[in-house]
């Protein structure tokens, strides 16, 4: 079968029943990802980042629905599919990791058996044979020592170690997209360097097409083809990594940049903070959702909310950009 | 090892020495096991740190987690008891002084915790809250007194004098992080330990609180010692990072020039780690990957503690323990044989 993308993302709306009200976590967000690349959602806790990511994969939490939009994976339409087509589906070809790995794993079996469960659920390998191939995908996981490793049982393992052992069942069934939510937020530094490596060469030898969401723009940067920036569950901004980062055509993107502070910044200067905090997702402003802490806002921007449209090499939603204006000072490089 | 000197008078402190002196310090933790609850281990979360803390400058202590940097800044205001060794402040040994004395020590040091959510009690008004160090130790003279002190106490962190009649949870974590920090100055201290501050508030708020804290530090002429595992935030905010592997400081300098020449291969390999947010650089940077994990605190390696993932390790690195040496000129030290170039 032909499609035109692997992935295809169609104006997705999810929204989540909360005490006081409805939350709109995704609030019409589309997207396309081809085979071999990887693509960076970025956004702060409560962007709809994570619930994107849910979304596609369908494991929505119970108070969750998609209410519009359209999944389409090679060519089959997700968002159409039975739970156990879906299921099918998760276990081989499309595989999601977790932040927190020892919540993922299943505390009281043993490593190689959780690892090589996909491939007797979905191939119908028997057990002695999952094994076997368990002790392999550990081993490219990174694992030293994988034939005493698969005996083992998670609360043996280190978070980085188990991190990898969840990268080793997602990638059992030879997924051709990889989903990895906050993968190394978990982490240490040194560990997350492990973890974005072994993700890298992955992407590199296999050609796993990933989506890695996360919060922290030094990883997009060294990670990720294409960026999208997540506001308030909708995408603010979508690009090329390069263009973003260089010359950032949304005041969000624009601020965050600033207000980083950089390891190989040279002179001390206070950082840029973004005035005040993220917005309650149940009681958002009307206009763009960025207006309360957007220091380019103009009229309009209050009013009316702003398409998601081409500006310069990306596609920006603010009326600032769009009427011509550039944002300056910023970027990186 | 720096050699420790003679121990002066509380009256003989000026200024001019460091405000905080650690020596020989060690915290370690037993870990007990079996049904007659026998100690079957220790967990030397500090094992053995010698560190000067300058009046008036932001120390930097980075290091992963379970590398003893909490426990160090917890051990240096005795909130957890010490092994064994020394810490000096303004020139007297906290670890040694009567109940009342440490007292009255306590207003001259506070701390900053990681998470604002579970640092603050939610049946406690904000008011109640900054109150309580003031009650503690007869801050406020009056009611009155004790209320124009908490609002003046929100001022300070930017935020509304009416909200000291509210609960926490009727904040953001932005907020409630200043509250802590409001909560940190009410004794009015020279020295406060951040342990943390801003790991747990969202990217865009983060800048906020660092801000927060350089202004408070003209204002007030404040010493911290600034714990965190992200070192781009660490060189921002110091004057001076200290790194720690295991329980040890090994390496202690400048910040620039740690950044510039890191010469303990831990510090090198930990600043080549961190992603740096310019997709042109990332992608030509060399990435040193370390190879393992952490080792354990409950049973270090021999000689220096960093050598099991160390790419430069040679057989002397397991036999003794490389000292925390000056390596640069001036004020860079480095616990390391082999030291990077």
């Amino acid at each position: 079968m032909s499609f035109a993308h692997l992935l295809e993302v169609d104006d997705i709306h999810t929204h989540l029943a909360v005490k006081d009200g409805t939350v709109r976590a995704v609030d019409g967000v589309s997207f396309t990802i081809d085979a071999g690349e990887t693509l960076g959602i970025v956004g702060e806790s409560g962007s709809g980042k994570s619930m994107t990511a849910l979304s596609i994969m369908r494991l929505l939490p119970r108070s969750g629905s998609i209410v519009e939009g359209k999944v389409t994976f090679k060519g089959r339409v997700l968002t159409d599919l039975s739970e156990d087509e879906m299921e099918a589906m998760r276990g081989t070809e499309i595989a999601m990791i977790f932040q927190d790995p020892m919540t993922s794993l299943n505390p009281v079996y043993r490593i190689g058996w959780q690892v090589g469960e996909p491939l007797r659920i979905h191939r119908h390998v028997d057990t002695r044979k999952s094994i076997v191939a368990a002790v392999d995908l550990l081993r490219k996981a990174g694992i030293p020592d994988a034939p005493r490793r698969v005996g083992q049982f998670p609360h043996m393992f280190s978070g980085g170690m188990r991190q990898r052992a969840m990268i080793a069942m997602g990638l059992s069934t030879s997924p051709s997209l990889l989903i990895a939510d906050e993968p190394t937020t978990a982490l240490d530094v040194t560990i997350q360097a492990q973890i974005l490596d072994l993700l890298r060469t992955l992407n590199r030898d296999y050609g796993t097409a990933t989506i890695l969401i996360t919060h922290n723009l030094g990883v997009v940067a060294g990670m990720c083809d294409r960026v999208i920036v997540m506001y308030a569950g909708r995408v603010v901004e979508q690009g090329r990594t390069e263009d973003v980062f260089a010359r950032p055509e949304h005041p969000y993107t624009w601020s965050l940049l600033r207000s980083i502070p950089r390891l190989d910044a040279d002179e001390h200067e206070p950082l840029k903070p973004i005035d005040g905090s993220p917005p309650d997702m149940v009681r958002l402003p009307a206009g763009c959702k960025f207006t309360p802490r957007c220091p380019f806002a103009i009229g309009r921007c209050a009013k009316e909310e702003p398409e998601l449209l081409a500006v310069r090499n990306q596609l920006s939603r603010c009326w600032v950009t769009q009427g011509g204006v550039t944002l300056d000072g910023a970027g990186v490089g | 090892m720096a050699e420790a000197p003679a121990r002066p008078s509380a009256q003989a402190w000026t200024p001019a020495q460091p405000l905080v002196e650690v020596r020989g310090l060690r915290t370690w933790f037993p870990v007990r096991s079996g049904v007659i609850n026998r100690v079957v281990g220790q967990v030397r979360a500090v094992d053995g740190v010698d560190l000067d803390i300058r009046q008036g400058e932001t120390l930097g202590l980075v290091g992963e987690s379970g590398c003893g940097k909490s426990t160090l800044g917890r051990s240096i205001l005795r909130l957890v008891q010490p092994t064994a060794g020394e810490v000096r402040f303004k020139g007297r040994d906290i670890l040694r002084i009567g109940s009342r004395s440490m007292r009255r020590m306590r207003r001259e040091m506070s701390i900053i915790f990681q998470d604002p959510f579970a640092s603050l009690d939610p049946r406690q008004t904000v008011a109640d809250i900054l109150g309580e160090a003031l009650d503690i130790h007869r801050l406020a003279r009056s009611t009155r007194a004790r209320k124009e002190r908490v609002s003046e106490l929100l001022g300070l962190v930017g935020l509304s004098g009416d909200f000291a009649g509210r609960y926490p949870h009727e904040f953001s974590g932005g907020q409630r992080q200043r509250i802590g920090i409001a909560r940190a100055l009410a004794v009015d201290p020279s020295f406060i330990v951040c342990d943390e501050p801003i790991s747990a508030l969202d990217v865009s708020i983060q800048a906020q609180i660092i801000n927060l804290l350089e202004q408070l530090q003209d204002k007030f002429h404040l010493t911290y010692l600034f714990i965190a595992h992200d070192l781009s935030v660490v060189k921002h905010i110091s004057d001076r990072i200290a790194v720690m592997y295991v329980g040890k400081v090994v390496e202690v300098s400048p910040a620039r020039d740690l950044y510039r020449q890191p010469k303990h291969p831990y510090t090198g390999s930990l600043l080549s780690a961190i992603p740096i947010p310019d997709p042109r650089l990332e992608r030509r940077r060399e990435r040193i990957i370390l190879k393992g994990d952490v080792a354990s605190p409950l049973n270090p390696p021999s000689g220096c503690r960093f050598r099991t993932r160390c790419f430069k390790a040679q057989p002397r690195c397991a036999e003794t323990e490389p000292p925390l040496e000056t390596v640069n000129l001036g004020d860079h030290k480095a616990a390391c044989y082999y030291p990077l170039s």
